[in-house]
């Protein structure tokens, strides 16, 4: 059953039983719902911008271990960080779940999110890794916008 | 294989009735003895899609090694041994449902198009405004939206038989909807989410008090239940070929030759009309108005294999074999503190959907999976089933003739697997 440790890490379990940022903002910038009608998987994603800078991410909903940790840790990993940083990040997990690249070379800018490289090897779970982050790049996407039109 | 079109022309009920045991029907299952992902196949995913028996694989193959070629217009040999297996097939269909007459089997892909079909034909034609169509809350999708399509289309409005907690339906309150608006009742009869087994005797015998025609969703009743559409007095029956042992693509729509003769055709096309110019084309006779181009024909000719394969069995026999079953996994399930059982109607098939305390059907079933087991984790397309309880979705596992108690107990074996993952 080592694939299942590989997927199920301590790390995902943690967040998966803990979720960091499970709360819901009243005064965030952006809400954006991510679903995954094939499983049901459900959340609403809250930002605060500071500037170009994620001041704050929180999310809640339900869905399964994976979309919950990778919501967890995807909360704690884009806070501060920049929207050009914040899409670095979103393409770099994206081919890490997907196996795109190895993630021993890129350890110290993934930090906790180098725990769902084990998903790659389950691809009908792909989708619960990355609906967080495809749900956030829209809210990135959408501030883009709603910036260049100001 | 020569000789195979011969007996795909006799009756199934001239084949005779085998003694029931388990391990001898695995042995039929080809797929049954794979291994999964190193360990050994345990297949609880039936209610999703039954694996085929040897004999269904090599009437497939047979049909395309000797005797394949299109139907209903031919003058050749060919195409009069598959219009010859074709049209038998059909009658073998009519006899596993007892209906009366061949026109009254119609082949489709599956109880979706079939039920897709009532609505576009018998529904167009028949409701209008305010009308109102019965479903049940626990039914599948695929008899929710084609008719929610319909009442788009019409104006005509869908009324819902409430349930209980335990998943089965009131029928107390489905007799008061019954009205002078009252069109039609379309209920599932056996919920593939629940396991729940619907009185569709009685469902049929108060509609019919009030004068209103009723289609059985058979999808998930006709490998458990024998059935009997004279019997039970059914306007309409649909079931699918995948689901009995036979092949996908394949289904069926049983209807009354009354209902049938006066619905309009459903597609246009070849085979599906008498003549036809630029002003003016007449259409076939029931059933061929409704099987519009180039229908399935192997889909049909195996799945007449699959009826005389399971047919080959006592049905009584094989339910209370998945009884058997359904009453020790409940037993072993309930025995689980963090599990809870979804659906716990009396009247049960062999469908057993369950969540765990704090871990996901998805995990669920990922972990079971690298156990070799294969089981449902979602929404089993009835997300008004879900909505009811309070649940995204359930695991589910489901029995068919093949299963065993080592299955059950592997379960078990597997659902501590993920607990411990989840500790």
């Amino acid at each position: 059953m080592d694939e299942i440790r590989d997927l199920y890490q301590e790390v995902i379990l943690d967040h998966n039983k803990n979720p960091r940022n499970f709360h819901r903002m009243d005064d965030a910038d952006a809400v954006l719902e991510g679903y995954n009608p094939l499983c049901g998987d459900h959340y609403t994603f809250f930002v605060k911008f500071d500037g170009d800078r994620i001041d704050a991410v929180s999310f809640d909903g339900s869905g399964c271990a994976i979309s919950k940790a990778s919501a967890s840790i995807m909360s704690a990993a884009l806070k501060g960080r920049t929207r050009a940083e914040a899409e670095r990040l979103f393409e770099l997990f994206t081919a890490i779940v997907t196996g795109k690249i190895d993630p021993v070379e890129h350890v110290a800018e993934l930090g906790k999110l180098a725990a769902f490289a084990g998903v790659a090897e389950f691809p009908v779970r792909v989708k619960c890794a990355t609906l967080p982050w495809h749900t956030l790049h829209g809210a990135l996407e959408g501030t883009e916008h709603h910036v260049s039109t100001e | 294989m020569a000789t195979m079109w011969n007996e795909t022309a006799s009756s199934i009920a001239t084949v005779t009735t085998a003694a029931f045991d388990p391990t001898r029907v695995r042995a039929d299952f080809p797929i049954l003895a794979r291994p999964v992902r190193g360990k050994p196949l345990v297949y609880l995913d039936s209610a999703a899609s039954t694996q085929k028996p040897r004999v269904v694989i090599d009437t497939l193959a047979g049909f395309y090694g000797e005797d394949y070629s299109n139907v209903h217009r031919g003058v050749h040999f060919l195409s009069q041994r598959a219009t010859d297996q074709y049209e038998a097939a059909r009658g073998t269909v009519r006899d596993f449902l007892n209906a009366e007459r061949d026109e009254e089997i119609i082949f489709v892909r599956g109880t979706t198009e079939a039920i897709n079909l009532v609505a576009q034909t018998y529904g167009r034609a028949n409701f209008g405004p305010g009308d109102e169509i019965i479903v049940s809350a626990i039914e599948h999708h695929a008899n929710i939206v084609p008719w929610q399509m319909l009442c788009e289309q019409t104006g005509a409005v869908l009324r819902v038989i409430p349930m209980n907690e335990r998943g089965e339906l009131r029928l107390e309150e489905f007799e008061s909807m019954l009205g002078p608006r009252s069109k039609f009742v379309s209920v599932v009869h056996v919920s593939n989410a629940l396991g729940t087994v619907n009185p569709v005797e009685t469902i049929i015998e108060i509609a019919h008090r009030h004068g209103v025609p009723v289609l059985v969703d058979g999808a998930q009743s006709v490998q458990h239940l024998p059935i009997d559409v004279r019997a039970l007095d059914a306007d309409f029956f649909t079931f699918s070929g995948h689901k009995i042992y036979g092949p996908t693509g394949i289904g069926v729509l049983y209807g009354k030759k009354a209902l049938l003769d006066a619905m309009p055709p459903y597609q246009g096309g070849g085979d599906m009309i008498l003549s036809v110019s630029f002003e003016r084309t007449v259409y076939n006779e029931v059933p061929f108005r409704f099987e519009a181009g180039t229908p399935n024909i192997a889909g049909a000719i195996g799945l007449a294999a699959a009826l005389r394969y399971f047919r080959g069995f006592d049905v009584d026999a094989v339910a209370s074999h998945e009884q058997a079953l359904l009453r020790y996994a409940t037993e072993r399930l309930q025995a689980i503190d963090a599990l809870r059982i979804i659906g716990t109607a009396e009247e049960k098939a062999s469908v057993l959907s369950f969540t765990l305390c704090a871990v996901h059907p998805h995990d669920i079933g990922t972990i079971l999976d690298q156990h070799g087991i294969a089981v449902r984790a979602g929404h089993h397309c009835a997300q008004p089933v879900m909505q009811f309880f309070g649940i995204p979705a359930t695991a589910r596992a489901s029995f068919a003739m093949y299963n065993t108690t080592e299955d059950v107990d592997a379960l078990v074996h597997g659902i501590e697997g993920v607990l411990e993952v989840f500790a």
